[in-house]
């Protein structure tokens, strides 16, 4: 359903080495710029070679150059962050901005092992400061940074300085704006959202349209994805996604819309919340035209409970799916993750869950439905 | 501190954590994850064992470590990390060795260990993006050993010496016959001449050929053993019209054909080179080859391979007779680089870089960090569970690269223990052999040490002795013990027969098995070269799954003794492959056998009956793209 098309390219005939020629031809513009790499590069140094010898056996020596050229964003360092950015530092991006202007309090220390629990050494100091200082050690080879300010206030051109943007812990107007300034880019950037509530864990995954290769014995196939924005994503009827969605998608969207509504930050929430939120799940399912049982007290009822509490394992768990598919993305080898992956450490399922189409053609509801909701309440 | 308080959900896991000991066996790829989500979980008591030392290649994952720990011990350095971050708890590394430097073997004894003490054993491994996770508790679950483990992948004898046609040919033929013959230990059998079946190898007179002559100087000698190997035994090889008959003849490749004329003035160049004294031996930077991802050509290989010689005989001398092929000893890699890719050139067979054969000749698995975080996360998830005796939620889950049914993270419900295991019930093996041929050091060597895995093995006939390893034996006990090794079975002062039963044990291990003796005249020698077959051991899972529902007190109560070792893999270990893609459970085959078993079990969860049909889907997709 997803692969709108396929080119085979058979190498070593004529025919298929002309079939490249046309799909770089017309698809030129779609290939992010970091995938355009003339094989000729900058080969790797011996103290790469040396370093990355375990990770080259995995991914080669092209993708391994492709990850040195990269450029990635951070914003919203908690635990899953903090495990992404030791990921993706230890594979050796090309560099990494850290952002998140929040003084270090003993709570943001709870998954965190980039900050000694010292009063004296964190106190007054911004955690993407420190987290940057103890990232650097990591790998000398990857340039780290901080970047600070308002998130909504960035400009489309500072996202272009980026091939890979995630954000976490902001709200979902935040999300959503900073996903549509990436697409406005002529530049293809890959957005990423990650949160983790208590034991649940959820990644979105915006690369707009994507080619990437597939290996198979002898030949290559090069597959094209299409992405929806995050917003395009979550607007699209819950009644019209397919079959055996994850009840925790539901949960995750009804608890994010409460926060947005009630102005509060991510995960401030408690079980106190449980009647209002229920009122909204109510609300939701009445325009959704979804039976409200899809959305089940209990985990509604585990997840306000976590409130912004997260659990080590779980950031352990999305942090490194969350740097794999940032690895993939980059390097251009392997099939992306189409665009939810939701993890429940209660039942332990990961499971990828594709909310790009509208499947039924029964739907009278088209895009925008969200916007009704806000009206309604 | 609170730091833990707010980390994980219930109070009745937090109590149970509180409460825990835990032993990691590895400091390596998943035991770096593991120690800092177990740090940060709030597991207050950690112990944590690795006897190996910090390399280069551990630090683009192992990410406790830095380039200043190179050459320090895991287990302190890990420690030492952690507590930077959560000073508050207890770590105790141990550089120390488990047991025995092969780790499936020490795999194999923390499980009989753990099993004696009752001890849950929480097992996983990684390799590239694929990683599992096993909860082992004796009488709940299958034991480490419940189901085979895959042997080593081996090759026959004749495709290594005569027809290869793959490239792991040539680098097993370089690295096991050619490399051991020159530079190791010169009593040890060695397969390097066989041609073929006819017998035509004069085995004495090609003793002397690797012999290097007294007058000899290191080129000459470089070049005769080139010449011999590369040519003169294809061209002996050639000789026997039937072995080509149906394959593509290789070609016989002589020094002069490859140097030509140029030979004197490279060899000027070598001895140049050699005086330099370099950092670290190798003919690489002898020879001015920079990139070990570069192929070389067949020149190329040839001046590494005689030169890597001459280095060996100028610059190590003392060592040669002694030296088994290391992944880490440049020299030694560059040696086998050269001599599989001149085979194969002979052969036909496309040449590789020195970074493919050094991964190839030394095992060197595939790691990546993210894998190895996302298993560690995987194992306290388990290991809370464990500690919490939440017995019905135990799960073995998969950490796969292509989810066929969207399941990235797939987890199963984890197997009931074998009935007929040797090592965790007691069921008896039975060894077919010929009481009157093989002695009873055949029977300790290749059964009792090679396949049992017992390292201090005690065998009784009815209660008479016949064998004992420890240090508290008296003198005349050892001799008698080594004279029954040289007896064969019916000879032994208790003579052993076909329908005795044998008993087995290993008290460090505390594992006591039986073995009935059938006694048999004829084995193959091509298919059973031990000379002696064991079954019983290798006996595939039983299909049923109901029925086992007691529950055994001992293991409930035995278990709360807080100790939960966890073994993780270095996943630098090249039997990881095993447990994760071997023939234990194979990937491929989880998809079955968890829709058989999500069918009954998790009937009431709608979403996993419809994720059936994802899957279905999923596989039409991708044979539309095929
Ligand atoms: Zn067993």
């Amino acid at each position: 359903m997803e692969i709108v098309t396929i080119w085979m390219l058979l190498y070593n005939t004529h025919e298929e080495i002309s079939g490249t020629k046309h799909l770089v031809s017309w698809n030129n513009h779609l290939i992010p710029k970091f995938l355009r790499l003339k094989m000729d590069d900058e080969k790797l140094t011996e103290q790469e070679t040396a370093l990355y010898d375990r990770q080259i056996r995995v991914w080669g020596v092209d993708a391994q150059r492709r990850l040195r050229k990269s450029h990635v964003l951070v914003s919203g360092i908690k635990g899953t962050i903090v495990e992404f950015c030791k990921n993706i530092v230890l594979a050796g991006v090309g560099s990494l901005t850290v952002h998140d202007d929040r003084m270090v309090t003993e709570e943001l220390l709870s998954a965190n092992f980039l900050i000694p629990p010292v009063e004296n050494v964190y106190s007054g100091k911004s955690i993407a400061d420190l987290c940057c200082h103890s990232l650097k050690d990591f790998n000398p080879m990857v340039h780290v940074s901080v970047q600070k300010g308002d998130l909504l206030s960035f400009d489309v051109d500072f996202f272009g300085k980026f091939d890979v943007v995630v954000v976490s812990s902001c709200s979902l107007s935040t999300k959503i704006s900073v996903n549509e300034k990436c697409r406005r880019l002529s530049k293809q950037v890959a957005f990423y959202t990650v949160d983790c509530r208590g034991s649940c864990g959820e990644i979105f995954v915006d690369l707009q349209n994507y080619i990437y290769s597939k290996g198979k014995a002898d030949e290559t196939v090069e597959c094209l994805l299409e992405y929806l924005s995050f917003e395009e994503a979550i607007s699209i009827p819950w009644r019209s996604l397919p079959r055996g969605l994850s009840k925790l998608y539901l949960v995750l969207r009804v608890i994010e819309q409460f926060e947005e509504i009630q102005g509060r930050t991510p995960g401030e929430i408690s079980t106190a919340d449980f009647l209002n939120v229920q009122k909204l799940r109510k609300e939701l399912c009445q325009i959704h035209l979804l039976n409200e049982s899809e959305i089940p007290d209990s985990l509604l009822q585990r997840l306000l409970a976590g409130g912004a509490r997260e659990s080590s394992p779980v950031c352990a768990i999305i942090g490194g799916i969350l740097g794999q598919e940032v690895i993939k993305a980059i390097s251009g080898k392997g099939e992306p993750l189409k665009n939810f992956f939701l993890f429940d450490a209660m039942d332990g399922k990961g499971i990828i869950q594709d909310i790009s189409q509208v499947q039924a053609p029964e739907t009278e509801f088209g895009m925008g439905s969200v916007e009704r909701v806000e009206n309604i309440l | 501190m609170h730091f833990s308080f707010s980390v994980m959900a219930s109070e009745q896991q937090l109590s149970a954590i509180k409460g825990s000991k835990v032993l990691m066996v590895g400091a390596g790829g998943i035991g770096c994850e593991l120690l800092k989500t177990l740090a940060l979980s709030g597991f207050p008591d950690i112990h944590i064992i690795d006897m190996d030392t910090i390399e280069v290649s551990n630090l683009n994952r192992q990410f406790l470590f830095r380039q200043s720990h190179v050459g320090q011990s895991k287990a302190k350095v890990a420690r030492d990390a952690v507590l930077k971050f959560r000073p508050d708890i207890n770590i105790t590394p141990y550089h120390a060795n488990v047991k025995d430097p092969d780790f499936n073997t020490a795999r194999r004894h923390v499980n009989r260990l753990c099993l004696a003490a009752g001890v849950p054993l929480v097992e996983s491994g990684t390799t590239g993006f694929l990683g599992q996770v096993t909860v082992h508790v004796k009488g709940r679950t299958e034991c480490y050993e419940c189901q085979p483990k895959p042997a080593p992948k081996t090759y026959p004898v004749c495709t290594i010496t005569s027809t290869p046609s793959k490239f792991v040919h040539c680098v097993v033929w370089a690295k096991d016959l050619l490399f051991a013959k020159l530079f190791g230990d010169r009593n040890q059998e060695n397969d390097l001449n066989v041609h073929s079946k006819d017998g035509s190898s004069s085995s004495k007179q090609a003793e002397d050929v690797f012999e290097r002559q007294k007058e000899e100087n290191i080129e000459q000698y470089g070049k005769r053993i080139y010449d011999h190997v590369f040519g003169y035994n294809i061209e002996l090889a050639l000789s026997n019209e039937e072995t080509w008959r149906n394959r593509n003849k290789p070609r016989p490749i002589y020094v002069k054909d490859v140097f030509s004329s140029e030979l004197a003035s490279q060899n000027g160049n070598l001895d140049k080179s050699s005086n330099g004294d370099p950092p670290s031996l190798s003919a690489m930077a002898s020879l001015g080859l920079k990139n070990p991802q570069d192929l070389w050509t067949l020149k190329e290989n040839s001046k590494v391979f005689l030169e890597a010689l001459k280095l060996f005989f100028s610059k190590r001398e003392k060592e040669i007779g002694n030296l088994s092929f290391d992944k880490d000893d440049q020299l030694a890699v560059e040696f086998v680089t050269a001599a599989a890719n001149i085979r194969a050139s002979s052969f036909g067979i496309p040449l590789h870089s020195l970074f493919e054969a050094k991964g190839i000749a030394g095992n060197i698995v595939h790691a990546v960090a993210t894998t190895n975080a996302v298993i560690a996360g995987l194992i306290v998830i388990e290991a809370i569970k464990v500690l919490q005796h939440d017995i019905k939620n135990y799960r073995m889950t998969y950490c796969l690269e292509h989810p066929s049914r969207k399941m990235l993270l797939m987890p199963v419900e984890p197997f009931e223990p074998n009935k007929s295991c040797y090592v965790c019930s007691e069921t008896p093996l039975d060894l077919e052999i010929n009481t009157h041929c093989s002695k009873l050091r055949d029977v300790v060597d290749k059964i009792v040490k090679a396949k049992l895995g017992m390292n201090f093995p005690l065998i009784m006939h009815g209660s008479a002795l016949l064998y004992e390893v420890g240090d508290d034996l008296e003198e005349d006990e050892v001799a008698n013990y080594a004279a029954n090794l040289e007896k064969v079975l019916s000879e032994l002062p208790s003579p052993v027969t076909g329908g005795t039963i044998l008993t087995v044990e290993d008290l460090q291990q505390e594992l006591k098995c039986s073995i009935n003796i059938k006694h048999r005249e004829e084995f193959d020698e091509e298919k059973e070269p031990d000379g002696m077959i064991l079954s019983g051991w290798t006996q595939p899972r039983a299909a049923e799954k109901n029925g086992k529902t007691a529950v055994d007190s001992e293991v409930s109560t035995s278990s709360a003794s807080e100790a939960v070792p966890l073994e993780t893999e270095d996943d630098d270990d090249l039997q990881i492959i095993p447990t994760i893609t071997g023939k234990k459970r194979k990937l491929s085959d989880i998809s079955n056998e968890t829709k058989n078993k999500r069918k009954a079990e998790e009937l009431d969860s709608k979403n996993d009956v419809v994720m059936l049909d994802d899957e279905n889907s999923d596989m039409s997709k991708k044979k539309r793209e095929q």
